[in-house]
């Protein structure tokens, strides 16, 4: 808590943080996509933070909110035994800096986000789909993409190969809302 | 007429080559673009998504109780440690103690499940450099364990046993004895596997040297778990970030010097031992009580209360429809997975269901690395590399 404190209140001497949040123990920070790149390279490589180790990027779909999209890295940082969260908030519109240049297991991660997401990265190397099927459309992970997607794929007997249809449904899906049962 | 000595050399062109995604060495469905010089490999582009079964959209549309048996599916063959992840993500944020027993069986099971990976792993990776051998003892060694899993949840392997506030129920009757027959057993069993591999001169021609990380590169690929440790860094989120109980309890970290294939190799075998040396532990300080938290919003009643009491019976019903309600917060936790660190990062907003839910795979990293490592190698050395990284797909694919 303390060491919390006195680091979140050092970082804003150097950097141009948002704000920094306690969140179950776990150091959080928010920075501005515009000050990203910087910030990264800058906690990566001071002495006495060395949050060198990139576990991880995951974007998150707060639909309905101005700044949609919440982009967060998570880092590691081995000298310190240490976890710090990143967190970026943006719109569809914005683009967003690569880290590529800085941690380069970006990489993949980065062409995650774009594939379930929609997030531009500027200045990725190779910024293609990557789990999604080869030509898919849509951002699958968006809150606003439906469960069932759009497509369905089905081996057909007669034109002896995998015919793409629009997906159809007997029933229409269910979504239990347990908020107010009965 | 003169013929100039440069237009002699032969203009070579890189080959390309389309390996998998159904060759049986590329552990699954990985489609990889190897663009080759000769023999050599001037790049190797993995094409990743064959599995891809949107684990996470669909977590985000289950309750935190039905998404748990998502999280045996991503990585196949270490089943208990994931969902002890995805429990410990979802303890962290409502906040509920788990009893001691609960956490001794777990660190259990979750030891049976590191030996269970380490022997699919380097089995498999010896039948890819070619010795079958290894992998049937392997397999059979495998057997037993997949018997202590059925015993204690009724699954060979997606045994859903794990869960939020303790473990589904408690130890059958004479399973302790057993598994101390199994450990009694099976350091035999490694010594077996051990020599036929690693004195073996074929083995070590494949391995030594083959697929050489740095421990910066290893750093800056993101790497962790055993791949970190091969590499020098003596990193264990078992050590360093304990959970459950591990603090309590004794073991060694093997660290690699070279960060080649057989350093990892060693280090998986050494591994094993170390888990064998923790159950033996577990067994020893396994302590009498419960085995689901004393919260009982988050824990289903036992059948016998059930039977006796409406109260009971309603909660038995709305727990496993409505599910429990996590208060709104976040968390990236993290645990020493077999294969590496296993993260969930799990956002709630107060309601039954994950908010978002996104699953940090180790798998997902280390193949990313698989065109650094295999640069310069020949062909047969990408197969080496995949082995010695422990894909398997369910996890890198989500």
């Amino acid at each position: 808590m303390i060491l919390f404190k006195k680091f979140s209140q050092q970082l804003a001497n150097y950097l141009p943080i948002v704000s920094t949040q306690l969140l179950k123990n776990e150091w959080v920070i928010t920075i501005l996509p515009e000050h990203l790149l910087f910030s990264m390279n800058f906690i990566k490589k001071h002495i006495g933070l060395q949050f060198s180790l990139l576990s991880c990027i995951s974007g998150v779909d707060f639909i309905g909110k101005e700044y949609r999209f919440c982009i967060s890295y998570d880092l590691l940082s081995l000298v310190f035994a240490q976890r710090l969260r990143i967190k970026t908030f943006l719109n569809e519109i914005t683009p967003v800096t690569s880290v590529v240049s800085v941690f380069p297991c970006a990489n993949w991660w980065e062409r995650e986000v774009w594939d379930m997401y929609g997030i531009f990265f500027e200045n990725h190397p190779d910024l293609r789909r990557i789990l999604s099927d080869y030509g898919f459309e849509g951002y699958p992970m968006r809150k606003d993409f439906p469960l069932y997607g759009y497509i369905e794929l089905r081996y057909d007997e007669n034109h002896k190969r995998i015919v793409a249809e629009p997906v159809e449904f007997a029933q229409e899906f269910r979504y239990f809302d347990f908020e107010t049962p009965w | 007429m003169v013929i100039k000595k440069d237009q002699l050399v032969k203009q070579l062109k890189s080959f390309t080559i389309n390996f998998g995604p159904q060759h049986p060495a590329a552990h699954g469905v990985l489609r990889l673009v190897l663009e080759l010089n000769g023999e050599i490999v001037e790049r190797a582009d993995p094409h990743i998504g064959l599995l891809h079964r949107g684990t996470e959209k669909l977590i985000e549309y289950k309750t935190f109780l039905q998404a748990l048996p998502y999280f045996d599916r991503l990585d196949y063959v270490s089943m208990m440690a994931q969902e002890q992840t995805y429990s410990l993500a979802i303890e962290k944020l409502v906040n509920i103690d788990v009893p001691i027993r609960a956490q001794y069986i777990r660190v259990l099971f979750c030891e049976i499940t590191r030996i269970l990976n380490h022997l699919l792993a380097v089995g498999c990776h010896a039948m890819d450099v070619g010795a079958m051998t290894p992998m049937m003892w392997a397999f059979e060694e495998r057997e037993k364990l997949m018997e202590f899993y059925e015993r204690v949840s009724g699954a060979r392997m997606h045994a859903a046993y794990v869960r939020p506030g303790g473990v589904a129920q408690d130890l059958p009757l004479g399973l302790l004895d057993d598994i101390f027959q199994f450990v009694e057993q099976f350091p035999l069993r490694l010594d077996e596997i051990e020599e036929l591999l690693t004195t073996n001169r074929i083995w070590k021609e494949r391995l030594v040297d083959i697929g050489v990380v740095t421990s910066k590169e290893a750093i800056d690929w993101g790497f962790s778990g055993v791949m970190l440790r091969g590499s020098g860094i003596p990193w264990d989120l078992r050590k360093i970030q304990p959970y459950d109980i591990y603090e309590n309890i004794e073991f060694s970290i093997p660290v690699g010097t070279n960060g080649d294939c057989f350093d990892r190799y060693l280090i998986r075998v050494e591994e094993m031992r170390q888990s064998l040396f923790i159950i033996r532990q577990c067994l020893n300080l396994m302590p009498t009580g419960h085995i689901k938290t004393f919260n009982k919003k988050f824990t289903s009643p036992s059948r016998i209360e059930m039977k006796q009491s409406m109260e009971s019976l309603i909660h038995h019903f709305k727990y496993f429809t409505e599910g429990i309600n996590v208060a709104p917060g976040e968390t990236y936790t993290a645990t020493e997975a077999p294969k590496g660190e296993f993260g969930v990062y799990l956002i709630s907003n107060g309601t039954d269901r994950p908010y978002r839910c996104k699953i940090k795979a180790p798998g997902f990293s280390h193949l990313q690395a698989l065109n650094n490592m295999a640069k310069g190698h020949m062909i047969a050395d990408v197969v080496t590399i995949i082995g010695t990284q422990d894909i398997v797909f369910g996890e890198v694919d989500r």
